[in-house]
């Protein structure tokens, strides 16, 4: 039998500390995108508790924690993020496996919204964007999914393709914000 | 000359500075026009056209004269402000626009010819002959006038854009916006305070004022102070908002590091701010106008306001005897801080009869400044009264002709501004920009009182606008003088009197303008180039429609202003496009392979944003067809490797998912079995195509799309938009898994073979025949194949979840490598599939329709589909129309170009005989020969007759058969084999 | 400009891609006839005023919108969710 070595998206580009801000790539567990049928939502939304403890997210919200999230990913849909997905949720939603499709790195550290700010057209200062707030949007020419999450940082998921790019805009910023000092 | 005792400049902290390659010292504080002024420096610059010595006219951003160039090598900046530019330790400035030096510059003899180099000189004489003028009239004349040159070098420094959200912008930190900025800060709202300025006060700094029974720029220290205390209020130093947008939307530009020699890694010179703000208070001042007389231009002389700035600011005079000229009480305030600092005054010219008296210092009533002399720093200046004319010696003169509140930001959005005779300027049209409310000087309010109240007053609307409580607090104690003012634009009498300083214009060129009918105010504009400098006119366009109205009898609100439009001030490229160079300038996309294909050297392609290999060399090839053709020979005779991750893949599920796929693609997948893969067309609703691809049934209600790589963006978008606008009852969801699975096509006569050594159990041929898709396990890793062919060969696909996409690529070459074949790239993968009459975009290029490429029974009589019904007009059936065929050089040596037309081999290669073009073309090792695919009228009806291919770019003339299009194994017994 | 996506909040139009008049959701039965079609398919009012445009949230949550917008002061007015207006 041939042996298949797994190679994470951002393997050999983090993790990467520009003065106080540090970004890392993080091991999320699955991820499955979820995306309820007609007239499903609420009662994915109460298997989705029953089975990983907690609802389907709001649009710009995640639910969840550590263990198990789930963000709303846009249009009629969530990533759950951590657990295999429970076979229950197929009777009211479409899953589809998307583990290897994004590249997940989380921000932190003082100066991290300053760094977003570079790249992304949201406010995604404390104030507005608290923990639990979750979007999609652009990070300079990408699309993204950015949450905060525990401790003031942030989740961003990017194209799995594009992480050097990712990795190259984000350090960019970075080091702009670091220069200020 | 430098004033002792005065100015806010840290005299503690010297700095040096080169100028012209001269040393010069100044303060902490200063700027490169303060600091000259302080060394005795008057000529700063020549000008645009004449190239007459020009001195800094100004203290502010609309500075006209004072450019020069900034930093040397491939940090070097043109047409930098010397009144912006703050000096710090090692600046290095240079003048511009003479040679070969500012104190002699040879391009002067234009200043003599200056009675044949009026308005519209160069617009009728340099007419004719019409080529002379790019090749010889526009290249001397560019050269001759001009500001700083860019280095040609690629930019050495960083620029950045990044975003900032409030609730309420507050543009000026003078008193109105200072006040502003405190009322809404105590308050709790979220602010953004942003100045132009390197240090807040605006006004305040300048004047002698109190407020609050403290000298102004204290009092404006101690409200920064509390502003930078409140974690609500966001400061911007140094930042010019220089465009107002749609939906609250403002650009600005912030001076980073301009100001400093040091340059960390990474930081940037400046950034461009995009700041969304709910509500914006516009407190950005006014600027000064000047009087038009004879020889205004002369080094020495500049506004009033100016001149109390460099006095009361940065203790400094512009000269030892200073004459003040002016038309309202300013020009007495002048002359009193003059006198303070001890600087000699000869005499207040004052064009009001009814000026008030004073007995500090000669007052002349009813009196002008008629010319000046003293060609590169001024000497004395003639003055005329009733009873005659004076000479006053003086070596400055302060001038002013009133104020002109910068409205610029209200007319961003196609708003004009209104005229009000009272104070003889200009005052922003109410609501002109949505959600933007003017306060103070640039709301036509002078005083520092008034300033003070309508900047608390905005400030109070705006909380009360975002249901935010507001106190009741008491202003601050300040001036509070009437503006008291005489309209005086121009002195009449011969001779230049100058209007716009940086382009050079004239009140005369004006009147000609007027004479010669150009009376609207747009084309006096660019008949006499008025306004259209680097400094858009700032301080002169105000005096110039004063000018036209009065040569074509209007009033000045008929006449009209020009349009405002963004930047405010001029705004870097570099800054626009910042963050966009290099690897900046869009995503690049890497499959899982790229690494491997890097290593094995070779050349990678674009492919939309993705990388593909073009073709892997091997030792001993020179050129790329050879390693094409050996890779052909792969395919056909062992295996190949292909990574095809690029294409989109698309996951659909639902109940409806069959009917959904029925609707966008022309053909039937309802019918289609689990396990089974089909070709599908997506057509646009205008009939014509629009991509194609593969789609697997994974299950009854789960579907597997496969879309070109170019057009996986627009297929989605599609999609979204059929179910979402035009279905939204179907059950159906979609996802893209394009960034999942890394797939890799496996093809030739020894596919099997290879898939047999990796897969944990082997095919069973019966189970996998040509169009069978199902799962399967590699290495205990569950992925999938689908046997499916874009090479004629038998062919396969191999999908694995993408983290394991590397490694397998590494053991599929490996084992290709072992049976005789290897990778192959998208040179190979191009001929292999021309060979075969597949298309790709280059057929399916966005004018062809179903029946153009011999696929119109693809289009289901039994359903209806998107371009369906548009599909079957009868212009679009016609047997006539371009159809794809094959075409091949009748002798084996012909060359084939894409691009290329095709003609009847008897007629002439014109437009009117074209009968088609060739698509794609390559060399087929299979033939030996070159083949290629194209449309021709009338298609398969003509297979067998000879056409002409003629490129006339490239001057190649080839007769071709045509044929099929399908050059090879045309019953395709390979590929399902 | 920027444009309230009622999904997202109100987001700057660099996320948005633009399509055209909101006619195209009103899509002719398959037999409406040549001129529906040709309506349907090509004709389009070209106001100076109010406008009904679709336009993708393509860097956002990917929802299609009904937009109003005054072509003449680039006012945003309703914006509802494409699958939610059908007419």
């Amino acid at each position: 039998m041939v042996e298949l070595v797994a190679r994470t998206p951002c393997a050999g580009l983090l993790p990467l500390r520009v003065g106080a801000v540090l970004l890392d790539e993080v091991a999320p567990g699955a991820l499955t995108s979820v995306s309820p049928y007609k007239g499903q939502a609420e009662a994915l939304s109460k298997v989705l508790q029953a089975a990983h403890g907690m609802g389907f997210p709001a649009p710009s919200r995640a639910t969840g924690d550590r263990q198990a999230r789930a963000i709303w990913f846009g249009h009629g849909q969530a990533m759950l993020v951590g657990p295999a997905p429970d076979p229950a949720l197929a009777d009211h939603a479409a899953l589809t496996d998307q583990s290897d499709a994004w590249a997940a790195v989380r921000l932190h550290g003082p100066g991290a919204e300053d760094v977003l700010a570079r790249l992304v057209p949201v406010d995604l200062r404390a104030g507005s964007f608290p923990e639990g707030h979750s979007m999609r949007s652009l990070l300079f020419h990408m699309t993204a999914s950015i949450t905060r999450i525990e401790d003031g940082a942030f989740l961003i998921l990017a194209f799995r393709s594009m992480a050097a790019t990712l990795v190259h805009d984000l350090q960019t910023a970075m080091e702009a914000v670091a220069a200020r000092g | 000359m430098r004033l002792a005792g005065r100015g806010l400049i840290d005299r503690s902290k010297p700095v040096a500075f080169e100028f012209d390659g001269a040393r010069h010292s100044g303060f902490e504080g200063d700027t490169l026009a303060s600091a000259l002024l302080a060394n005795g420096v008057r000529v700063m610059g020549r000008s645009f056209k004449y190239h007459r010595p020009r001195g800094v006219l100004s203290a502010g951003s609309e500075e006209p004269n004072a450019l020069v160039t900034v930093g040397a090598g491939d940090a070097r900046e043109p047409n930098v402000r010397a009144t912006m530019q703050e000096i710090h330790e090692g600046l290095q400035a240079w003048s511009q626009n003479r040679w070969p030096s500012l104190g002699f510059d040879l391009m002067a003899v234009n200043d003599l010819a200056a009675p044949f180099l009026g308005a519209g000189f160069y617009y009728k004489t340099f007419m004719w002959p019409r080529s002379f003028w790019e090749k010889l009239y526009e290249p001397v004349i560019r050269r001759a006038a001009g500001l700083g040159a860019l280095s040609g070098q690629a930019g050495g420094e960083r620029y950045e854009r990044a975003h900032a959200f409030c609730d309420l912008l507050v543009i000026g930190a003078g008193p109105a916006g200072l006040m502003a900025a405190l009322v809404a800060g105590r308050a709790g709202a979220d602010v953004i305070l942003a100045d132009e300025q390197a240090r807040m006060g605006g006004r305040l700094l300048a004047e002698t004022y109190e407020v609050d029974g403290q000298a102004g720029h204290l009092w404006a220290d101690v409200v920064l102070a509390e502003l930078d205390a409140l974690p609500n209020v966001r400061r911007m130093g140094r930042t010019t908002v220089f465009g107002a947008y749609d939906g609250g939307t403002y650009g600005a530009l912030e001076r980073v590091l301009h100001h400093s020699g040091r340059r960390p890694r990474g930081a940037p010179v400046e950034t461009y701010w995009t700041i969304v703000a709910k509500r914006a208070v516009l407190a950005a001042g006014a600027i000064e106008r000047p009087v038009a007389f004879r020889n205004n231009d002369r080094p020495g002389i500049m506004t009033a306001g100016a001149v109390r700035a460099y006095v009361n600011r940065w203790g400094v005079s512009p000269g030892q005897s200073v004459a003040v000229f002016g038309n309202s009480d300013d020009a007495h305030r002048t002359a009193r801080d003059l006198l303070a600092a001890g600087v000699h005054v000869p005499a207040v010219i004052d064009s009001r009869e009814d000026a008030p008296e004073s007995r500090d210092f000669e007052l002349r009533r009813g009196a002008v400044v008629c010319d000046a002399s003293g060609r590169r720093g001024l000497e004395a200046v003639t003055i005329r009264t009733a009873q005659g004319e004076e000479r006053i010696a003086a070596d400055a003169l302060a001038v002013t002709g009133g104020w002109n509140p910068t409205v610029h930001l209200t007319c961003h959005m196609n708003a004009r501004p209104v005229w009000r005779d009272d104070i003889a300027c200009f005052v922003p049209q109410e609501g002109a920009v949505p959600g933007l409310r003017a306060a103070g000087a640039c709301n036509g309010a002078f005083s520092t009182a008034t300033c003070l109240r309508e900047g608390a007053a905005a400030a109070r609307a705006v909380l009360e606008e975002l249901g935010r409580t507001v106190r009741d607090e008491p202003l601050p104690e300040a001036e509070d003088d009437p503006y008291r003012i005489a309209p005086l634009w121009a002195v009449s009498g011969k001779g230049r009197a100058w209007l716009d300083f940086q382009n050079d214009v004239t009140v005369k060129d004006v009147k000609q303008a007027a004479q010669e009918n150009f009376r609207s105010v747009e084309h006096m504009k660019r008949y006499t180039t008025q306004g259209m400098a680097t400094d858009q006119g700032k301080n002169s366009n105000v005096a110039a429609l004063a000018v036209l109205a009065d040569a074509t009898g209007r009033g000045i609100p008929q006449t009209g202003t020009t349009t405002f439009r963004p930047p405010y001030s001029p705004v870097a490229i570099a800054a626009l496009g910042a963050g966009a160079e290099g690897k900046g300038f869009r995503p690049e996309r890497f499959a899982t392979s790229h690494a491997a294909s890097i290593e094995r050297g070779a050349p990678m392609i674009e492919a939309g944003l993705w990388y593909r290999p073009s073709y892997f060399p091997r030792d001993g090839e020179s050129d790329w067809r050879q390693s094409c053709d050996r890779e052909v020979g792969y395919v056909r005779e062992a295996v190949g490797v292909a990574d095809v991750s690029t294409l989109g893949k698309i996951d659909i599920q639902g109940k409806d998912a069959a009917a959904f796929l029925d609707f966008v693609y022309s053909n039937m997948f309802s019918t289609l079995k689990v396990g089974r893969v089909r070709y599908g067309l997506m057509l646009r609703e205008d009939g014509f195509v629009m991509d194609d691809g593969t789609t697997a049934r994974l299950g009854e209600k789960h579907y597997l799309m496969t879309t070109t790589t170019a057009a996986a963006g627009e297929v989605m978008k599609h999609l979204e938009f059929v179910h979402q606008g035009l279905q939204p009852d179907w059950d159906v969801r979609f996802v893209s898994v394009t960034e999942q699975w890394a797939q890799f096509a496996v093809a030739g006569p020894k596919a099997r073979e290879l898939l047999d050594g990796i897969l944990d159990a082997p095919l069973d041929a019966a189970d996998w025949p040509f169009m069978s898709c199902g799962a399967v396990s590699v290495g205990g890793i569950a992925g999938r194949l689908f046997r499916i062919s874009f090479s004629g060969e038998q062919g396969f696909e191999i999908a694995v979840p993408a983290r394991y996409g590397a490694a397998l690529f590494d053991i599929l070459t490996d084992r290709a490598e072992a049976l005789g074949g290897g990778p192959y790239g998208m040179e190979a993968l191009n001929v292999l599939r021309i060979e075969k009459g597949f298309i790709t975009h280059a057929e399916i290029h966005g004018r062809t329709t179903a029946f153009d490429i011999g696929m119109g029974r693809m289009v289901s009589a039994k359903k209806d589909c998107i371009g369906k019904t548009m599909s079957e007009r009868p212009g679009l059936l016609e047997a006539d129309r371009e159809r794809l065929v094959g075409l091949k050089p009748i002798n084996a040596d012909g060359r084939m170009l894409a691009g290329a037309h095709l003609f009847r081999e008897e007629d002439p290669p014109v437009r009117e005989n074209g009968q088609g073009y060739v698509t794609s073309v390559c060399h087929s090792p299979m033939l030996g020969q070159m083949i290629g695919l194209g449309f021709l009228k009338g298609g398969s009806d003509r297979h067998g007759e000879i056409v002409k291919m003629w490129d006339g770019l490239r001057g190649v003339t080839t007769l071709c058969e045509v044929t099929g299009p399908v050059f090879f194994d045309p019953d395709g017994g390979r590929m399902r084999g | 400009m920027r444009i309230p996506c009622p999904l997202c909040g109100t987001r700057d139009r660099r996320e948005f891609w633009y399509r055209g008049a909101a006619v195209d959701l009103e899509r002719p039965a398959p037999d409406a006839g040549v001129e529906a079609w040709d309506d349907f398919v090509y004709l389009r009012e070209n106001p100076a005023g109010p406008t009904r445009e679709l336009w993708y949230h393509e860097g956002g949550c990917g929802a299609w919108l009904v937009v109003e917008r005054d072509t003449v002061t680039h006012e945003i007015g309703r914006v509802a969710l494409a699958s939610e207006e059908r007419s």
